[in-house]
This record gives C-alpha cells, sequence and structure tokens, in this order.
C-alpha cells in the first residue's frame, strides 16, 4: 500500500536536512506505529506524504498503490485516498464544519469520477459518524476547530477520517490531548476503520493508543532515519525504558 | 488644514469650466433655491482634485471630467439581484424613471414620488429635506460631487415611511447605453417610530452621481441594503447622508463586484440620544484598474449612541482597496461606543489596500476602538482544506467567502444576506 523508499527530505527556505533517508512499507490491512523523541521528523514526513509546501524532497520516492504521491497536489493525494490526522488541527473562521465536511466528501468523489453525495444522504451520514464521536450538532454548526478544545478538535479529525474513508491513513498524535474517554472513543473510531484494504500510520509517544489500536509494526524514528523495527514489544520497551537504550543500540 | 492657493486656483478654474454651459433643472421655487444654493458650494468648494486630503488614494478626475467615459453594458447571465424578495419596485434604465416596468407607487405607510414630480410642486415635505443633509455633511470634510448633484440632479425618488412597511423598496438601476452618465438623488424621511427597507441593486449608467439624504426621526428605523451592479468598466460615486434621532436605528450594506471606480462615501451624524448606525461592505476587486473606496464620517453628538463600522475587500491582480472611516465623538457625547474595523484579502502582491482610520474624541467616558489588517489567504488553512480533497481553487474560494462573511453578517435579513452570498459564490466560481 504505502512504500518509502530511501526519503530524503529538507527545508525549503534552510539548508536543514530533517529527513535522512526514510525507509518504511505499509502493506494493505495492516497498522504500523511510529514513535520517536520530539523533532526526529515524524510529523515532517507526515507533511511531506500529504503534500504540504516548505519541504525539498532531495532523494528517494514514496508510492501510494504504486502511484507516486511526490508528484501530485495535495488535493489528488487525498483523492487517492491518503489522510493525515493533523498533529495541530487547523482553525477555520468563517467556514461551518459541516459545509467543510461535505465539500470534501464532494471534491473527493468529484475528482474519482464518483456522483456527488444527495445532502440527505450527507446529513444522515455525518450524523451517525459524528453521534458515534460523541460530537454535537453545535460542534457540528461551527466554524471548523474554531474554539474547539483540544480533544474536540482530535474528534473531529477522525470525524474527517470516517466520512472520507481514505485507503491509507496517518495520524499524527491523535491521542494527545485527550481524556480517557476520549482516547477510547478515537481509538473505537480507528479500529472501526480497520479493514483488509486499509492501512495506518500512527505517530504516538505512548503505549496508551497503542493498547486500544494494536499495532503490527512498530518503528522508532530518529534524527530523521527509523532506526530500528520490531513488533508491539517495542513500545513497550519505549514506554518502559525511553530511547537512551534503542539510541545506543544503533549508534 | 490650509490649502495652498495654487490648488486653490487649479481647482477654480477646473471647476468654472466644468460648469461652463450648465444650467440647473427648472423646477418650483424651493427647489430652484436649492438647486442655486448646491451650486454656490460647488463653486465655493470647488471640485475634488487629487491633492485634497480625502483624494490622495483615489483620483476622482474620471468623476470630475466633463464627458463620462463608455462602459460596456455587461449582459447579466443571472436574475436581478433581490429579485425573489416579494418588494415594491422602482426602476430606472439609465438614470430615468421607468413607469411601465415600476410597481405602483403607492402602499400603506409609504409615500413615494418622483423627485421630477416633488421639485415642480410649490410644497412639498422633501423640501426641508433635499440638499439640506447634503450641505449638514460638507464640513468639516467636503464633499463638492454631493453639492453638484444636487444641483444638477433631475431624478431619483422621495420617500416618506409613516408606519412599518410591510415590504421592502427595491431600487433597480439598469444600464443600457453605454455612454450614460447619470445624477440621482433621493430623499428618504422615516418619520417616528416608523420601518423602512430599501434595497438598491444593478450598475445605473457608465457613470453614476448618486445621492441619498435619509432622515430618521426619533424612534425610527432604516435599514439599506444594496448591491453595485458588476458592469466591468462603470463608475460611480454615491453619498449618503443620514441624521439619525432618539432612539433611530440605521443599518446600511453594501456589496462592489467589479466596476472600475467605485467611491461611496457614508456620512452619520447621531443627533439624539441612543441611536444606532451601522455600516459594513464587502468588496471584491480585480485587475489593475479597480478602486474601490469607502469613505465614512460618524459623528456622535448624543449621549449612548453606537456606531459600527465592518469594511471587507477582497483584491488581486492588482486592484486598489481604499478605506478612510472616521469616528467623531463631540463633547457630550458621552457613553459613546464607537467600533470601526477594516480589513482587506490581498490576492496576490500587486494588489493593495490603503486605510486610513481616524478617531476624534472631545467626550471622556467612551468605548471607542478601530481597527485595519490586510493579509493574504492563510496557508495553513489551504493546505489544510486541500489534504481533505478540496482543489486549491475552491479552497481559495471558500476562504475568501469565509472572509468576507464577516461582513455578510451585518446583514440583518438572513433572504437578503443569503441572495448576497450565493451570487458571491457563484461569481467567483465561475472566475478561473
Ligand atoms: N518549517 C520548519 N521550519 C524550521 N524547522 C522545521 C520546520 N519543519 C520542521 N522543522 C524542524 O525539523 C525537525 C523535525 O520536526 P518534526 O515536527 O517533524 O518533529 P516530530 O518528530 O514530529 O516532533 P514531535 O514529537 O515534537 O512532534 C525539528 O527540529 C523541527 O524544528
Ligand atoms: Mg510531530
Amino acid at each position: 500500500m504505502l512504500e518509502i523508499k530511501g526519503l530524503e527530505v529538507k527545508l525549503e527556505e534552510e539548508d536543514k536536512q530533517i529527513l535522512k533517508g526514510v525507509d518504511l512499507k505499509v502493506g494493505a490491512g495492516e497498522v504500523h506505529a511510529i514513535m520517536g523523541p520530539n523533532g526526529s521528523g515524524k510529523s515532517t514526513l507526515s507533511y511531506v506524504l500529504s503534500g504540504r509546501g516548505g519541504y525539498e524532497v532531495t532523494g528517494g520516492s514514496a508510492t501510494l498503490d504504486g502511484i507516486d504521491l511526490l508528484d501530485m497536489e495535495p488535493e489528488e493525494r487525498a483523492a487517492s485516498g491518503l489522510f493525515l490526522a493533523f498533529q495541530y488541527p487547523v482553525e477555520i473562521p468563517g467556514v461551518g464544519n459541516m459545509t467543510f465536511l461535505r465539500t470534501a466528501v464532494n471534491a473527493q468523489r468529484k475528482a474519482r469520477g464518483e456522483d456527488e453525495m444527495s445532502a440527505a444522504d450527507f446529513l444522515k451520514l455525518v450524523r451517525s459518524k459524528a453521534k458515534d464521536l460523541k460530537i454535537d450538532a453545535d460542534m457540528l454548526k461551527r466554524p471548523v476547530n474554531v474554539g474547539f478544545s483540544g480533544g474536540e478538535k482530535k474528534r473531529n479529525e477522525i470525524l474527517q477520517m470516517a466520512m472520507l474513508e481514505p485507503k491509507m491513513c496517518i495520524l499524527d498524535e491523535t491521542d494527545s490531548g485527550l481524556d480517557v474517554d476520549a482516547m477510547r472513543l478515537v481509538s473505537d473510531g480507528v479500529n472501526a476503520l480497520r479493514s483488509p484494504d486499509r492501512g495506518f500510520l500512527v505517530i504516538t509517544h505512548y503505549q496508551r493508543l497503542l493498547d486500544h489500536i494494536k499495532p503490527d509494526v512498530v518503528h522508532i524514528m530518529a534524527a530523521g532515519r527509523i532506526i530500528k523495527t520490531g513488533g508491539p514489544e517495542l513500545a513497550l520497551e519505549v514506554e518502559n525504558n525511553g530511547y537512551a537504550g534503542i539510541l545506543e543500540e544503533v549508534a | 488644514m490650509a490649502k495652498s492657493n495654487a490648488l486653490m486656483q487649479l481647482k477654480a478654474d477646473a471647476t468654472a469650466l466644468r460648469l461652463a454651459g450648465l444650467t440647473l433643472p427648472p423646477g418650483a421655487t424651493w427647489a430652484q433655491e436649492a438647486r442655486q444654493q448646491a451650486l454656490g458650494r460647488v463653486t465655493a468648494m470647488g471640485l475634488p482634485h487629487r491633492r485634497d486630503e480625502y483624494w490622495r488614494y483615489t483620483d476622482p478626475a474620471t468623476l470630475t471630467v466633463a464627458e463620462a467615459a463608455e462602459a460596456a453594458v455587461l449582459v447579466a447571465d443571472e436574475s436581478p439581484v433581490f429579485g425573489d424578495i416579494d418588494a415594491l419596485q422602482i426602476v430606472f434604465v439609465d438614470g430615468v424613471f421607468d413607469a411601465e416596468a415600476s410597481d405602483d407607487l403607492t402602499m400603506t405607510g409609504l409615500e413615494v414620488d418622483r423627485l421630477a414630480t416633488a421639485t415642480t410642486k410649490d410644497i412639498h415635505w422633501a423640501k426641508d429635506l433635499y440638499g439640506v443633509l447634503e450641505a449638514r455633511g460638507q464640513s468639516p470634510v467636503e464633499r463638492t460631487l454631493a453639492a453638484f448633484n444636487t444641483a444638477f440632479a433631475t431624478d431619483g425618488v422621495v420617500i416618506r415611511a409613516t408606519a412599518k412597511v410591510a415590504k421592502p423598496v427595491r431600487l433597480l438601476y439598469l444600464h443600457a447605453d453605454p455612454t450614460s452618465d447619470v445624477v440621482l438623488h433621493h430623499v428618504i424621511r422615516v418619520e417616528p417610530g416608523a420601518d423602512l427597507t430599501v434595497l438598491e441593486g444593478g450598475p445605473a449608467a457608465a457613470r453614476l452621481s448618486k445621492v441619498m439624504e435619509v432622515d430618521v426621526a426619533d424612534g425610527g428605523a432604516f435599514h439599506h441594503v444594496r448591491s453595485q451592479g458588476r458592469d466591468h468598466e462603470r463608475r460611480a460615486h454615491t453619498h449618503t447622508f443620514a441624521r439619525l434621532g432618539a432612539e433611530s436605528t440605521f443599518k446600511f450594506f453594501t456589496l462592489t463586484v467589479n466596476g472600475r471606480l467605485t467611491r461611496n462615501e457614508c456620512v452619520i451624524e447621531l443627533t439624539g440620544n441612543d441611536a444606532i448606525a451601522h455600516v459594513a461592505g464587502a468588496c471584491v476587486g480585480d485587475g489593475k484598474d479597480f478602486v474601490h473606496d469607502d469613505t465614512v464620517f460618524i459623528t456622535h453628538d448624543a449621549e449612548r449612541c453606537e456606531s459600527r463600522q465592518v469594511f471587507k475587500k477582497v483584491l488581486r491582480n492588482g486592484a486598489t482597496g481604499v478605506f478612510q472611516g472616521k469616528i467623531l465623538v463631540k463633547a457630550g457625547a458621552q457613553k459613546t461606543d464607537g467600533y470601526q474595523i477594516s480589513q482587506s484579502l490581498l490576492l496576490d502582491d500587486d494588489s493593495q489596500f490603503l486605510a486610513k482610520p481616524e478617531l476624534e474624541i472631545y467626550a471622556d467616558d467612551v468605548a471607542c476602538s478601530h481597527g485595519s489588517t490586510s493579509g493574504a489567504i492563510d496557508d495553513t488553512a489551504l493546505f489544510y482544506l486541500r489534504s481533505r480533497g478540496v482543489p486549491a481553487k475552491a479552497a481559495t474560494d471558500l476562504l475568501t467567502l469565509a472572509f468576507l462573511a464577516e461582513a455578510l453578517e451585518e446583514i440583518e435579513d438572513d433572504r437578503l444576506a443569503e441572495d448576497l452570498r450565493d451570487r458571491l459564490e457563484a461569481w467567483m466560481a465561475r472566475r478561473s
């Protein structure tokens, strides 16, 4: 599904290399977790995959089902099935959450040559998905993320994911800022989407989320590289001992 | 500020040249006197010049020259603005009242006359207002184009509301002749406790000069929403002079899309306690020839009045937006609540927004604030939308509409706001 080979990325404006050859392969139906110290490049990887400006790819490749991701506009990547739940969801004053969701759903359908969803069908779908995530009618009406609490913003990201039904979901620290109940809601939301033809890349600092969303593979990223890959036990090791041991081991 | 003699002379000469050969329209004695006095003001003040303090950002030359530049007539591919709103419709074609296209001018709680008719009557209530509010509005800032309008206007409407009027009056200005040079003057009197909504739409002419004098008596309410025709080459300068009595309300919104030069001046005097005045505008400008200028002057001369100015402009491809807004709080106008915000969204580096916000306060117990900002589309928001599959242009349009939404929210009647929002959306979608 998602295949990243030797990906090297620097800042466009500065001479600063952030990703220094990332190799990663997420197969259909798999859940991979990425952990790693602050500033190691996890968010950068997620941004570069989804097409945010400001970065320059200096080497390597990234494909989704064999199609070159890096060559596409962000909206084309989305329509091809890539989704990023942002570490810091963006507030958009003046754009209603509902309008935003409908515009996004229909834009992707249009790009794929499908018919737009009728207003009635859309409303029904969004209401049921919102209910699962305990997102109330008021939050749907308000401008996108404006005045939402940290946890509400994260739930709103998962709502978007549920509505857009992407093939490949990247979650960047979706667990941070969530209380215990919200963590459960979000995890249930993610687990409900797990399917044999969908892949997940979950960026997190904590084992807690991985208790709910059981990963198949865990990667450790440090200084712009994946330095170690293992099973779920790797996350436990980090939880218990921190990164020092792993960093030493590969040094 | 003392003007240089050279500038005074320059203006006097240009004004004499402009007035040469013009004769005042005929009418009843009171109308002739009002016009004569207005002509006197024109001569005394002189037509505006680029070097005048309030014309630094917008060159008035094309508004003051004798011959109006041609403006192609836009063949509209849509129904007239506010067409779906049940209203008393009054139509002007190139500035001339069109009786056939207009509704019967009778409605409960309303007296409507053509200006052309009213000015021939020996006695008419309009004589106490025609040119009167305009003349009051000439100080401390000269507005000679408005005095010129009073002197030479032959058509327009005079409207008196004596009760809560059941439906709005819709003024529709059609543009048919690419060389039309039009002077329209309206006089509106809202009697105590009466409530009137006036809608305006359409380009009107190749060059439009329009003055509206509005006198809102104690406890009266006047709502005004207008859309200034999309014809690309049209020019317009409009003046609204309002005088507000105690506990009265005045709410005014303007949408401007296209047009080559638009100067909208709004002069409001809050003369009775507890009056409310809201003026707002949204503008979308495209191209280096586009200039849109909002010049607002609000005078607080009573206690506990509220004034609010909200202006938003979207500018692209080298368009220019101007905002000159002043709040003057006179001595004794305690507990004044004055607010002013002007913002521009610049869609490229060539476009510019020039703002001159001013506060002048002579009372000590007031709350006044003003702010002005210029910014580009928020890159982060744009990326967020695109990452959800919304194409770049649609995402930009969405953010642009979101920017204007705050101004549109100033419109109280949701149906009117919705009509304007839908049009904006459609116009934006059509551009590449
Ligand atoms: N636009 C930018 N300008 C300057 N520095 C940047 C920019 N983007 C990323 N960086 C730098 O790149 C490095 C990697 O940042 P990134 O956000 O990818 O880390 P992370 O692994 O997601 O960290 P965290 O766990 O704290 O979220 C950091 O040192 C960061 O400061
Ligand atoms: Mg991060």
